[in-house]
């Protein structure tokens, strides 16, 4: 039986320097942020406008801070682990031991997948979907806040992780019988539970919310065919979510019973068996990553269709490739263990439906390329990354073809080729995809644009420290060296992890040039103001409203008669017109009960961790609680009055004709 | 700018490609690992068929048509059947090449497929454990650890099991790697086409001695070489070499302990036994589903390893055939995952 704190003992706490340092960083900085929250007298702001707001714009920007923060934490592992591999060559154990190092590539790849990459994709969703189709906001507007608290339930549970006990030592995907309790019997495996679990809901919250919003609250005029191409791949990944996160659910609670009551789904013995474990992580899995380009991909087509000043080229094309990607997605899963002994015929069934894929994603490559012919291209920062990612990601996709042969497979499987192709498509893919609509979207949610200066530069970083940081891992691949080595002794290996870690520290500086980019652009806000909403002369409707947004989006649901909304209305003179009266604008109110069961869920995943069985208890029926108590609230909207909306957007319209 | 990085980057993977040429999978010294190298390179030959002019197409599209240079601008233009009709039927073609070859390269590299040789091959039965390989030879009667010898030019058929967790068999230089999960058998065949001391490691993370988990894998120059060695690790009688007997449950149960907060950086010593229960290998995989309630019930009819190990052992048996064995106990035992992945591929391979 455990005691009144579980598990919980002194032993928990840190006792490695490096971990003491960085939780001493991590204090000051959140010691300096509360500081100044405090002095300027910001605590009653945050509460009311931002943790308690249910307005997808501002969940949007809440969703990508938290991806930058754990891009960070996320950056932090990747160059820990680069130096590690720099150091520990020629038989040297460098300055990680495995117990360490194993934790920190587990948590770099959770950290990367669930708690950077998704929240930035959803961030951008939040921001501008609602937008695109002319909705006042999502269908759900609670559910999309607690949503963002459970995301963040997850992301603060892997940061305690750091602080007290010790994260999964498993790798990202926490195969069984490793995973299981007779190999890790530490708590580092709960806590990569319970932090996939609580986000993993969340993020299918989402998927349902968004699914709702396009399908039942578009524009009048926008037919299904009409939705702007980043909305409709968004709505494709969101299918993918609300197909796909139910078996991580599912597998999850699995692991959760072999872990905690003596079950065995996926043990040795007791009839358990771990490739089903296998099987269904990467029924979710290879989903997951196709949930993670394609709105990349969606955003890439506004780039190149805004910035030309064209029509997006081949639409219905775009959108019937994006869904035979999201279809085929679905029947590939077999191809990340084509080396676990299946017959020819499945590893090859597999190997060719994977190649498949590359007809719809060579299809859209073609179509952004005849968007540019005949168009008249403006090289801005997202602009350029949108080139970067043409270039970057086709070498990624030849080499994910060529990892879909089993043949070739069978040689290059778990090898840092295989590390280089992910990252390659994952990078070059989503992240440039999601800096390019950072980049893109910025002016819109903020009101001010971004230092163009620095933004050239983080892009050129990223770049050049990709290729320096990526390239050589396929090398290494080809010269047999397979991943989560925590040294080597091979002196032919030792040039290219040199190159490896300069990629990285040059990737760095891109890092830091965005941050420094927010900063200078910040500072600077009063001279680069985006006046009229419109500032890259956009086709579709959020380009329509002033930056930021008013509240309520559009004062008038617009009616919709083309793909490209706003440029119609544009050419046909009826944008910005004003209007003698409003009508009074129904909204919903902000609630306090997102946040409030999200910190009740951490503290339940924070009790199931480490076998507090009261605190668990308790933290779950306070969730449960809140919930049936928000249930039955009835104040949760308001009216925005007339006068107030022709208040709003009589300014705008100044502005506008001012700009 | 971007032109000048990626001419770098292509001379450093070049270069990368020509160093490849010692160790690793594009220096390979046996027939697998030779066809394997040949596929990599049709199938990346034939997808820059449509790469390159991609790149080529990003960067001469994007500097051609681009903001003042007055080039031709139809702002409107958004269709044209002829070139949706190209751009879908280019990568269409270039996969339906693919396809035929993977179909084909998947089946003539099955590992599980005997290769074709005028000699017959050796039996070598793998177990990985926490962090080292035991090698059984069951036909010769002793067994190596982190270190597996066999003569060149002679196939060796690999039976592979676990005594934990998830590791990956593989000889980069000799070809394909399989998979090594305990309560199973999976099967790999390889040859080396060249005598030669190759590396041998686990691919797949197996926790903290993971890196260390190395072994040699030593080609000798003729088959006599090899009956030396195996009469040498019989009498002992090799040169400074950790003897350690008999290779029976209760050895075998000591050289499995593990310590899961090992610090390992050193790879287990090279260790021989001089002769072997005979049905150590199976016994060892089957006693995962002793505690199963089910098998209880028909114990004595299903559980007899002895004769599951004479099935494994004897090569040149039919390969559908032999994992039909596994599949009946595997069937008989109620593991279902087990059972339908043997059943596909037996039903595959019929």
């Amino acid at each position: 039986m455990s005691g009144f704190l579980g598990k919980l003992s002194w032993d928990a706490l840190p006792y490695d320097p490096i971990v003491i340092t960085t939780l001493c960083v991590v204090a000051v900085v959140g010691a300096l942020v509360a500081f100044l929250v405090i002095k300027n007298n910001l605590l009653g702001v945050l509460w009311r406008d931002w943790l308690t707001s249910v307005d997808h714009k501002k969940l949007g920007i809440m969703y990508i801070v938290l991806a930058l923060i754990m891009l960070m934490r996320g950056f932090a592992d990747a160059i820990m682990m680069r130096l590690q591999l720099a150091l520990a060559t020629n038989g040297d154990p460098g300055y990680l031991p495995p117990h360490h190092y194993d934790q920190i590539f587990t948590a770099h790849g959770v950290i990367m997948i669930i708690f950077m990459a998704m929240p930035f994709m959803i961030g951008l969703m939040n921001i501008v979907v609602p937008l695109q189709i002319g909705a006042r906001d999502v269908a759900f507007p609670f559910l999309n806040n607690l949503s963002f608290w459970l995301a963040a339930s997850g992301a603060i549970l892997v940061n305690i992780s750091l602080g007290l006990g010790e994260f999964a030592k498993t790798g990202w995907v926490a195969y069984p019988p490793l995973a299981g309790l007779e190999y890790s019997p530490g708590v580092g495996v709960d806590y990569y539970i319970w932090a996939l679990q609580i986000s993993g809901i969340g993020t299918t919250l989402t998927a349902v919310n968004f699914l709702a919003t396009v399908f039942k609250m578009r524009a009048p005029g926008m037919k299904l065919m009409d939705m702007p191409i980043f909305t409709w791949t968004c709505t494709w990944a969101n299918i993918l979510i609300a197909a796909s996160f139910p078996i991580l659910t599912a597998v999850l609670a699995m692991l959760t019973l072999d872990r905690y009551l003596d079950f065995h789904f996926f043990t040795n013995d007791g009839g358990g068996n771990s490739m089903m474990y296998i099987n269904l992580f990467w029924a979710w899995g290879h989903p997951e990553v196709y949930i993670l380009v394609l709105p990349a991909f969606g955003i890439f087509s506004e780039i190149v269709s805004t910035f030309t000043g064209k029509r997006l080229f081949g639409y219905k094309s775009m959108v019937w490739a994006t869904a035979s990607i999201s279809i085929l997605g679905f029947i590939v899963w077999l191809h990340h263990f084509f080396t676990m002994g299946s017959s020819a015929n499945v590893n090859a069934f597999f190997g060719i439906m994977t190649m498949i894929i590359a007809v719809p994603t060579g299809v859209k490559l073609f179509n952004w390329l005849f968007t540019m012919y005949r168009g008249r291209l403006r090289i801005t920062v997202p602009v350029l990354w949108t080139l970067g990612f043409m270039v970057t990601f086709t070498i990624g996709g030849m080499t994910g073809v060529l990892l879909a042969v089993p043949g070739a497979d069978y040689v290059l499987h778990n090898s840092l080729f295989l590390i280089a192709h992910f990252h390659n498509t994952i990078i070059g893919g989503a992240v440039f995809g999601y800096l390019a609509g950072f980049a893109f979207w910025f002016p819109k949610a903020m009101g001010f644009h971004l230092n163009v200066k620095l933004g050239k530069a983080a892009f050129w970083c990223w770049l050049v420290g990709f290729f320096l940081a990526f390239m050589p891992l396929y090398v290494l691949g080809f010269l047999g060296m397979t991943r989560r080595l925590n040294h080597t002794d091979n002196p032919d290996w030792n040039i290219w992890l040199y190159i490896a870690l300069v990629g990285a520290i040059v990737i760095f500086a891109g890092i830091a040039c965005q941050l420094l980019q927010l900063y200078v652009s910040f500072r600077d806000r009063k001279q680069n103001l985006d006046t009229t909403g419109d500032p890259w002369n956009g086709h579709t409707l959020e380009w329509s409203t002033a930056s930021p947004p008013q509240f309520y989006n559009f004062a008038e649901v617009p009616v919709v008669s083309d793909i490209d909304a706003f440029t119609d209305m544009k050419e046909k003179g009826t944008a910005y017109q004003r209007k003698e009266s409003y009508a009074p604008i129904h909204m919903p109110k902000n609630t306090s009960a997102g946040i409030i069961m999200g910190g009740l869920l951490t503290a339940f995943g924070f009790a199931m961790i480490w076998h507090i069985w009261w605190l668990a208890i308790a933290s779950l029926v306070g969730t449960v609680v809140t919930f049936i108590v928000r249930a039955y609230t009835t104040d949760v909207d308001y009216y925005v009055q007339p006068d107030e909306v022709a208040q709003i957007e009589n300014e705008h319209l100044d502005n506008v004709a001012k700009g | 700018m971007l032109t000048r990085i990626l001419s770098k980057v292509a001379l450093a993977l070049m270069v990368g490609l020509l160093a490849g040429c010692q160790g690793g999978v594009l220096d390979p010294k046996g027939q697998v690992g030779i066809e394997e190298k040949q596929l990599i390179i049709v199938a990346t030959l034939l997808m820059l068929l449509v790469v390159i002019p991609v790149i080529f197409m990003t960067l001469y599209f994007a500097w051609k048509y681009r903001e003042g240079r007055d080039e031709i601008y139809e702002p409107k233009w958004s269709h044209s059947t002829k070139i949706e009709t190209i751009v879908w039927a280019i990568p269409i073609v270039i996969v339906i090449v693919l396809g035929v070859i993977t179909w084909k390269s998947t089946h003539a590299l099955d590992p599980y497929k005997p290769l074709e040789h005028e000699k017959e091959h050796i039996n070598v039965q793998v177990v990985s454990m926490n962090w080292k390989w035991l090698f059984i030879y069951p036909d010769l009667g002793i067994a190596s650890v982190n270190e597996l010898r066999f003569p060149a030019n002679v196939p060796v058929a690999f039976s592979i099991s676990s005594e934990g967790t998830m590791n990956s068999f593989f000889i980069p230089q000799l070809g394909s790697q399989i998979y090594s999960m305990a309560g199973m058998v999976t099967k790999l065949h390889l040859i080396a086409n060249e005598p030669g001391t190759f590396d041998g490691i686990s691919s797949n993370y197996s926790g903290g001695g993971f890196t260390g988990m190395k072994f040699k894998a030593i080609a000798t120059e003729t088959e006599a070489d090899f009956d030396a060695w195996v009469e040498g690790v019989k009498a002992e009688s090799i040169a400074g070499s950790i003897n350690n007997g008999i290779l029976d449950q209760a050895s075998y149960e000591k050289l499995a302990e593990h310590d899961l907060d090992a610090h390992h950086h050193e790879p287990t010593p090279v260790q021989y036994y001089n002769s072997i229960k005979s049905s150590v290998f199976m016994d060892n995989v089957m006693k995962f589903m002793k505690d199963h309630g089910k098998v209880e019930l028909l114990k004595g009819t299903v559980f007899d390893s002895k004769m599951i190990h004479d099935n494994s052992s004897h090569g040149h048996m039919d390969h559908g055939e032999m994992n039909h064995e596994e599949m009946n106990h595997s069937d008989m035992n109620h593991n279902e995952s087990n059972h339908s992945s043997h059943d596909m591929h037996t039903e595959a391979d019929k």
